[in-house]
């Protein structure tokens, strides 16, 4: 007995359910959150209207989108390449704190080099830093076979104390020791001009840089995937590393190389939040914005798929945007991550029923004879 | 280092490892079942919201009031629980992405903090908390009185699952059949187990342990409710059950020993020790989680390593 639910594998799965399910999944979505909404004395439609205002047809309201989706495509892209091997990568988080921290380190250094330069040199430190971070839970996966999960993961905590210890308990070489003021509250250093990204304005709408690198990140990360020996690999590792074993691929150094780049994409966000936003290291703004961690609801939700992945992070920018634009009694923090929970329910579950068929089960009665007699 | 301190740390190495030994024997026994839960800091967040909101809005006799806050506490993890179980069980989406789900939908910046908003229950001090019980009338005996005979009902009461968890395990039937269903559920299904209904239970009873652990925090260990709490401690509950070889008696000596590496920040902050940052204590249990699970990942401890053959794996008949 297995319950009364059965669900078995659609030998195909018709065009119209892949249009379908994704929709209905994100319309029930809406109404589980507008039942939630309901049940805790807010009007749903309103919370709508006004989600949708704030995230797309306000003044600046796209602007500020970008802002919060441009780290989201990196984490996401992050999560995603890793995933799609079965590599779970859920350090984002800190691999975004170490390339914030490389970044920083490396504009404040480079000081007044011409900008193109800075620019790719924050970019470099960024990536490197967040390589080598996600290279220790990769080296103990390859050689030892540790759950990356778990020390990726742990792995945040550690490197958001470590900036944690960088401003605020250190005399380090991202704190401000000479501004007064600055030993009462502490913070970094803030960037020279030369540091600053310069993004693309379009009216009273602007196009941060790290977006476009970010969407050219996904097209190359697609390539690599689709069209490379290196991405068949990946996804013969993903599907069955047996398979991948016994036909020669060299899985210890596909896992180390996957993590990096995974954790140099990741730390490509920290360089994005230092050049396009914040021009100076701030732990605190980095760990409450908790990127890492929504780029896997981005990676989720965009099934793993880099293109899809850049159009997610605009969705759930938006999503991000609306709830600090929103903040306050009628809508609570908490909103933006129980709508993102109750999305990945649904459109998980979902994308399973497109895939397979679900019935009740019946009682077959087993014609005891039939099979036997002839 | 006197030995003043020593005994200090250990005695509040016991109450930081409390709901690390609730969470996770919840984890270890839906693990056994061959369920990975993912979800458990949400789980425990969600505990410790409800709870202390029932804590706070009853006002009855304070035993009756914590009782109730503690079964707040369990239903709301077991109700955590349920998604995942039906998201990963019938319906057989990636445990691995179910769980990290959870935790979003549940943890620092979803449903748990919604709650503590909607309810207006964030930075109050509690009404009603557990108190250390004077054991026996044995609290003043050196050493052995503050580590074992002046703790509060909660840490007594993770002191009897353990054995209780034990007990089950390893010498009822129903504990027999849970590690056969974890093992090989096709075997198990062919003697007649209920295999959905096995995986189904002990994923929620797991989901109302890791309630109940996140409810030790607004209940005992500092009454009081702000956003994502725990810190990571349903991170280093799973954590602990790989490393303790999925037997609950090495997950109790792991959850001390980390209760030891969680105390001993505060505990040489109050006595007003700062040789290393106090960053350093903060991240050291987290570094040490990395260490133990690397150590338990070595060939030595291979041999030893008791990780569920169907962990992770959905089970239907037709395809086992």
């Amino acid at each position: 007995m297995i319950g009364p639910l059965r669900v078995e594998r659609r030998l195909d799965t018709p065009k119209w359910l892949k249009v379908v399910v994704p929709l209905a999944s994100l319309v029930l979505a809406a109404i589980i959150v507008g039942i939630l909404l309901l049940a805790t004395g807010h009007n749903p439609l309103s919370t709508y209207h006004q989600m949708y205002s704030a995230a797309i047809t306000a003044d600046g309201a796209l602007s500020s989108t970008l802002v919060y989706a441009t780290p989201l495509l990196f984490t996401g892209l992050c999560a995603a390449f890793a995933f799609r091997m079965r590599t779970w990568n859920i350090g984002g988080e800190g691999q975004l704190y170490m390339g914030a921290v490389g970044a920083s380190a490396t504009g404040l250094v480079l000081g007044d080099w011409p900008r193109p330069l800075v620019i790719i040199a924050m970019v470099i430190g960024g990536a490197l830093a967040g390589m080598l971070w996600a290279e220790i839970p990769a080296l103990l996966r390859a050689y030892l076979r540790t759950n990356e999960i778990l020390t990726s993961l742990m792995l945040n905590y550690v490197a958001g104390f470590f900036m944690y210890y960088l401003i605020y308990d250190s005399d380090s070489y991202w704190r401000d020791l000479t501004t007064p003021g600055a030993s009462v509250f502490p913070t970094g250093k803030t960037l020279g001009s030369h540091a600053n990204w310069p993004g693309i304005t379009i009216g009273s709408f602007t196009l941060p840089l790290g977006f476009v690198i970010g969407a050219a990140l996904a097209v190359g990360l697609l390539l690599l995937i689709r069209s490379t020996r290196y991405g068949f690999e990946m996804r013969v590792m993903g599907d069955s590393p047996q398979a991948a074993n016994y036909s020669g691929i060299r899985t210890k150094r596909k896992i180390l190389s996957v993590m990096a780049i995974s954790g140099g994409v990741a730390g490509v966000a920290g360089s994005s939040q230092i050049g396009d936003f914040g021009h100076v290291l701030d732990p605190r703004g980095l760990q409450q914005a908790q990127y890492g961690y929504t780029g896997i609801v981005v990676a989720a939700l965009a099934l793993y798929n880099p293109i899809a992945v850049v159009l997610v992070s605009l969705f759930i920018g938006g999503l991000t945007n609306a709830g600090f634009a929103l903040e306050g009694p009628s809508f609570p923090t908490g909103l933006v991550g129980t709508i993102e929970g109750i999305i990945l329910f649904t459109v998980l579950g979902g994308e399973i029923l497109a895939r397979y068929r679900i019935s009740w089960q019946r009682r077959h009665v087993v014609a005891v004879g039939t099979g036997v007699a002839s | 280092m006197n030995s003043n301190i020593v005994l200090a740390v250990v005695v509040s190495a016991i109450a930081f490892g409390t709901p690390l030994v609730l969470a996770g024997l919840g984890e270890l026994l839906a693990e056994r079942s061959g369920v990975l839960n993912l979800g458990v800091e949400g789980m425990m967040l969600m505990g410790a919201v409800c709870a202390f909101y029932v804590s706070q809005e009853l006002h009855w006799s304070s035993a009756l009031v914590l009782f109730l806050a503690v079964v707040a506490s369990m239903v709301a993890g077991a109700a955590m629980a349920l998604i995942h179980a039906f998201l990963t069980i019938t319906i057989r989406v990636n445990q691995i992405v179910s769980g990290l789900a959870i935790t979003i939908f549940a943890g620092i910046i979803g449903l748990s903090s919604y709650l503590g908003e909607v309810w207006n229950i964030g930075g109050v001090a509690g009404l009603h908390q557990f108190n250390q019980v004077n054991l026996l009338g044995l609290k003043n005996l050196p050493i052995l009185g503050p580590l074992i005979f002046n703790q509060d009902v909660f840490v007594y009461a993770s002191w009897v699952l353990v054995v209780a968890v034990l007990y089950y395990l390893y010498r009822t039937r129903p504990g027999l059949y849970l590690r056969a269903v974890g093992e090989n559920p096709a075997a198990a299904d062919a003697m007649g187990i209920n295999v959905t209904a096995y995986r189904y239970t002990h994923t929620l009873i797991g989901g109302a342990l890791a309630g109940l652990g996140g409810a030790y925090f607004t209940l005992a260990l500092a009454p009081i409710w702000t956003d994502g709490l725990t810190a990571g401690v349903g991170w280093i509950a799973i954590a602990l059950v790989i490393f303790a070889f999925w037997r609950p008696d090495l997950l109790v000596l792991g959850a001390y020993l980390f209760g030891i590496f969680s105390a001993l920040g505060p505990t040489l902050q109050t006595h007003h020790i700062t040789a290393l940052p106090s960053e350093f204590y903060s991240a050291l249990p987290f570094l040490m989680t990395v260490i133990a699970l690397a150590a338990a990942s070595t060939s030595w401890a291979n041999r030893r390593i008791g990780t569920p053959a169907s962990l992770g794996i959905p089970y239907t008949r037709e395809e086992a």
